[in-house]
């Protein structure tokens, strides 16, 4: 879903970023998608390139960490693995899931010069 | 060519190394990769892409909170009915409290119109290209808008089952829209909508003698996405379960009235 934007905030980033950190060109970009993000890696690989043509990122490299998704379940009262929103919890089935982590989409650091 | 993992022929390549910062840098030091090329350091972010998109949206919040204004993001796929819902609900509830909406749709005035056409004040965001509203445009909206304290303010959010979920306009709830013309298995096919709303309205159930709709399937559906929804069932056209509705519209309008400490 809309990689096209994500892409997009992240170059307004790197370019706010290059004159408080002093930097002229973007070499890699790590990022922190959550498993749960609605993020899909490959067309966010796709819009990058793209969104990046022309500016201090032109043709930098973009590392996705995949952060696996937790959620906190209600009857066992214990962080269980999910890899999906709608998963039903893999111990007791239940779908009282809380999801706490893999939701999230973050600018990690960056390799700069 | 990237000078960490050798990559730059486009990315489609599979490589396994271990991307959680074992990547031998010392951290905020300059330091050269190789001899001739200029000194590469790291530099940490940590930001969240949406950071920018979160920052207008608690603006807009900390506005609605000081007004008193309860805002509503309305979401769901083209046709559910949004609109309409709207009109009705602006004509039943126009004499007990100031409503006003912002419309969110790639083109065209026309939903705008249509709200006007009730007597409240609308503003229309074009999103163009876009697939969703944003707290930036919905900040601006609001300018025009000048709603008065203790007001409802709609936002009817471009028709859209996935991306309006990620985006954050400063709203007290999203509340999503599922027609029992659409199938009973949306909630599980675009999860992420249905577990950022806090209300689910299941709209156009005139219809239901006509179709194969299971209701009760959908509710589990959009319970085992998010366990918390509350699931209100109407018919916007024939008027069964606008009361229930109005009811809920009443006591959120309530609640923004409280002055939490």
């Amino acid at each position: 879903m809309h990689e096209m934007s994500l892409c997009e905030s992240i170059l307004q980033v790197l370019e706010q970023q290059a004159e408080a950190q002093h930097y002229h060109k973007v070499k890699t970009v790590w990022l922190e998608i959550g498993a749960l993000a609605g993020v899909e890696a490959e067309a966010l690989r796709f819009c990058f390139d793209i969104v990046m043509q022309g500016s201090l990122a032109e043709q930098a490299c973009l590392e996705i960490i995949e952060i696996p998704g937790q959620a906190w379940c209600l009857p066992c009262a214990d962080n269980v693995a999910v890899q999906q929103l709608y998963d039903l919890c893999p111990h007791c089935g239940s779908h009282q899931l809380q999801v706490n982590s893999g939701d999230q989409m973050r600018i990690k650091e960056l390799e700069v010069e | 060519m990237c000078g960490v993992c050798g990559c730059g022929e486009g990315h489609d390549h599979d490589h396994d190394h271990p991307h959680d910062h074992q990547h031998p840098h010392a951290h905020g030091a300059a330091h050269s990769h190789a001899p001739g090329l200029s000194p590469m350091r790291m530099v940490q972010i940590e930001q969240d892409i949406l950071a920018k998109n979160n920052r207008y949206a608690s603006e807009n919040r900390r506005h609605f909170g000081e007004h008193g204004i309860l805002a509503l993001n309305l979401v769901s796929s083209p046709g559910s009915g949004k609109t309409t819902l709207l009109t009705e609900t602006i004509s039943r509830l126009q004499n007990d409290v100031a409503i006003t909406v912002i419309e969110g749709d790639q083109q065209t005035a026309r939903d705008a119109e249509r709200i006007r056409a009730t007597g409240v004040s609308a503003v229309q965001i074009n999103t163009g290209k876009g697939c969703h509203l944003d707290a930036h445009r919905v900040g601006h909206a609001l300018e025009t808008l000048q709603a008065q304290n203790h007001s409802l303010l709609f936002i009817e959010n471009v028709g859209n089952l996935v991306c309006p979920s990620a985006f954050d306009l400063g709203e007290a709830h999203k509340v999503v829209i599922l027609s029992v013309t659409e199938g009973e298995d949306k909630p599980i096919k675009y999860p992420d909508m249905f577990h950022a709303a806090d209300l689910m309205i299941l709209n156009k159930i005139d219809l239901l003698p006509y179709l194969d709709f299971n209701s009760e399937e959908c509710i589990q559906f959009a319970k085992q996405v998010n366990p918390k929804i509350k699931v209100l069932s109407l018919s916007a056209k024939t008027g069964e379960g606008m009361d229930n509705w109005l009811q809920w519209l009443k006591a959120e309008l309530a609640l923004q009235r409280i002055a939490y400490v």
